[in-house]
């Protein structure tokens, strides 16, 4: 088993070990100490995906269960513009504890969002693209109607705070991102969840009859994604001190599932890697900032992205493995596994 | 499916009252809603009902329309297609481009429409002979064609040439008072071709038996792989055609043009009842579902007070009661 996972996620690593190297070269500081903190290329790419790593460690769990969650950008959208009107009707912006009810607010309501596309897709028994595709399209509407179709800005401190804030030396963002991994890592190869969830992505039918909630389970997914997606949008909105419905998440969800692809999860369901997906979500964040970086205009990232999925699933299919390495070595046939 | 009595009568006799087939449900209730939503436009507000309100509903969503019926045949199939806005921008983008470059309108027409079709084959290929999911090859498909289209150019580039001008600015008289634009009528056309092929042809048949199951159709010896390049070869054709007419339409070609279109030409398939699962669903219901989503824009419109947000919530709104609807019914079904 173990060579396997190794085998998967060599390819994305060895992108991203070539790319920071690009950086390392290309970029004036890297990372260097200023005023007790840490900046730089690496620390600005690692904080940059602070948003990315939150939303596609929702959307792992998610696709673990066999699904996939394409509300997550109109998730993003509506905690924000929920944040900020709030943050906007304070007397005074700067209280922390105003802000920080707040922010718990706002993750409430996109729990919310995720509860209702958990009960969709677990309870009337939907298809979860289609489950989810409805809140994608009335989201934005409804984080339009909640900003009355304005970008609301906000002067708050402590909301700013979570974006580029620094603690002990560390962006607060990355700090956020990584102690959610740590948790969901916690919770889902320290305790029997893990199991749980790829026992349900694998055959829900068999989970149930074996004595699983898999309903449950289902419904949890998708409120731990909104809720990952709600604070995502808090830092994306944090980050531009405003709330805007129309751009705030646009297309992560493809991003998201992007980066839980590159980490290896496969798209059925049945197995995941949260390592792979922070993993992705970095790799592609730093493509990004190395497109820029070595000189290439910004819209071409696109295209390196794309170059960089075609590239990835061609290595991942097991057809193509056959073909290439099949000759040289006998047994990767056999170590082939179900397509993705 | 009506089981065969053993004397061979051709219906059933038990089945006295009319009752309609299961699977023209979902139609049905979407033409419903499509004359309820009309008619109390007609009722509430003053020149709803005149005709031109009605037949500018298929000019405004001529290239909706042609992309949805791409997507119908990829949905049909049980796929997806994501990168249809995104070869549209790029359609409208080179188009604008090369007609800016001096290149002869007859020339860069069936360029670009080849090119839309090559970009989906290319799609199906990756599908079909790599075993990548749908979902992936056209989101990587998205991200080239977008990612190209905006190396190009990131500006929106004015089209001055003749012929896209005088196509543009042509108007076909209707009846008295009712004109419409060329756009219209290849939209329309487009879907009486995909009808006529998904009722009558051979391809059609595989399509059908694709979506309802891959491996029993590849067992009995349909051309699976084919046909799944076939279908989306097809969308990315339409995705091309539609970017034509985007660039007709608006005389200018932008990279960001068609952003998001893919989820409305999927909206427009649920709601016309073709099952994302595959398999079942007609090219009448997207061009209903299209009316519909049409229809509550013109609706916002006349209403004027209205915030745009609304379009988006009542299209999710109707996503949701469609979607269980056809939950319903197949639930029944089986």
């Amino acid at each position: 088993m173990t060579s396997i996972f190794k085998n998967r996620l060599f390819w994305p690593a060895a992108i991203l070990v070539v790319l920071l190297v690009v950086n390392m070269f290309t970029s004036r500081q890297f990372v260097t100490i200023q005023d007790g903190h840490l900046f730089g290329t690496l620390i600005d790419i690692l904080r940059n995906s602070a948003p990315l790593i939150l939303v596609g460690l929702g959307m792992t769990l998610v696709i673990s269960t066999g699904g996939i969650d394409l509300s997550v950008g109109s998730v993003m959208a509506i905690s924000a513009a929920v944040a900020c009107l709030l943050i906007q009707e304070l007397d005074d912006q700067n209280s922390v504890g105003s802000v920080l009810l707040i922010i718990a607010i706002a993750i409430a309501v996109s729990m919310l969002m995720g509860l209702w596309n958990g009960a969709l897709v677990a309870i009337i028994g939907i298809q979860p693209i289609i489950a989810t595709l409805i809140l994608m399209v009335a989201g934005r509407g409804i984080a339009q109607l909640i900003t009355d179709g304005q970008i609301i800005n906000v002067q708050s401190g402590p909301y700013a705070t979570i974006a580029s804030g620094f603690f002990v030396a560390l962006p607060v963002a990355l700090l956020i991102a990584v102690a959610a991994t740590v948790l969901i890592l916690l919770l889902t190869r320290r305790t029997a969840l893990g199991l749980l969830l790829e026992s349900v992505g694998g055959s829900p039918t068999a989970s149930r009859l074996a004595g699983i909630g898999a309903r449950r389970i289902t419904i949890m997914v998708y409120v731990v994604a909104g809720g990952l997606a709600g604070l995502a949008g808090l830092i994306y909105s944090a980050n531009i001190k405003s709330a805007d419905s129309i751009s705030a998440g646009n297309l992560i969800e493809l991003d998201a599932i992007l980066a839980v692809v590159i980490g290896g999860t496969a798209l059925v369901g049945g197995r995941f890697s949260i390592a792979g997906t922070v993993l992705g979500a970095v790799l592609i964040q730093t493509l990004a900032v190395t497109v820029v970086a070595v000189g290439i205009p910004s819209e071409a990232n696109l295209l390196f992205k794309a170059v960089v999925v075609v590239a990835l699933c061609l290595f991942q299919s097991p057809t193509l493995r056959e073909k290439v390495f099949g000759r040289l070595t006998p047994s990767s046939a056999a170590r082939a596994e179900v397509p993705a | 499916m009506t089981p065969v009595t053993d004397k061979g009568t051709p219906t059933n006799p038990r089945r006295r009252i009319y009752r309609p087939n299961a699977k023209y449900i979902p139609i049905i209730a979407t033409l419903s809603l499509l004359v309820i939503m009309y008619s109390s436009g007609v009722a509430n507000y003053e020149n709803f009902g005149d005709p031109s309100v009605f037949v500018n509903l298929f000019r405004d969503n001529a290239v909706l329309l042609v992309v949805a019926v791409g997507m119908t045949f990829v949905i049909l199939t049980g796929g997806i297609d994501l990168s249809v806005g995104a070869v549209i921008s790029l359609t409208t983008v080179l188009t604008a481009t090369l007609l800016k470059g001096g290149w002869p309108p007859l020339v860069v027409l069936p360029a670009v429409l080849i090119l839309g079709a090559l970009i989906g084959a290319g799609q199906g290929a990756v599908i079909h002979f790599f075993k990548v999911e749908p979902f992936i090859a056209t989101l990587a498909g998205l991200f080239l064609a977008r990612g190209t289209a905006l190396t190009i150019n990131q500006q929106s580039i004015p089209i001055r040439d003749d012929m896209w001008k005088a196509i543009s600015e042509y108007r076909i008289v209707l009846a008295e008072g009712v004109v419409t634009k060329p756009i219209a009528l290849v939209a329309m056309l487009a879907v009486l071709i995909a009808a006529v092929t998904l009722a009558w042809t051979r391809f059609g048949r595989n399509v059908y038996a694709i979506g309802g199951n891959a491996d029993s159709a590849l067992l009995m010896g349909l051309p699976v792989g084919r046909t799944k390049i076939a279908v989306y070869t097809l969308s990315g054709f339409c995705a091309a055609l539609g970017g034509v007419l985007f660039s007709i339409n608006s005389t200018s070609g932008w990279a960001l043009q068609g952003n998001g279109l893919e989820l409305d030409a999927i909206a427009a398939c649920v709601i016309g009842g073709v099952l994302l699962t595959g398999g079942s669903g007609y090219v009448w219901g997207t061009l209903l579902g299209v009316l519909v989503t049409g229809l509550i824009q013109t609706i916002i419109n006349f209403q004027g007070d209205l915030n745009s947000a609304w379009t988006r919530i009542i299209v999710g709104v109707l996503l949701f009661a469609f979607i269980v609807l056809q939950r319903l019914v197949t639930r029944k079904a089986r």
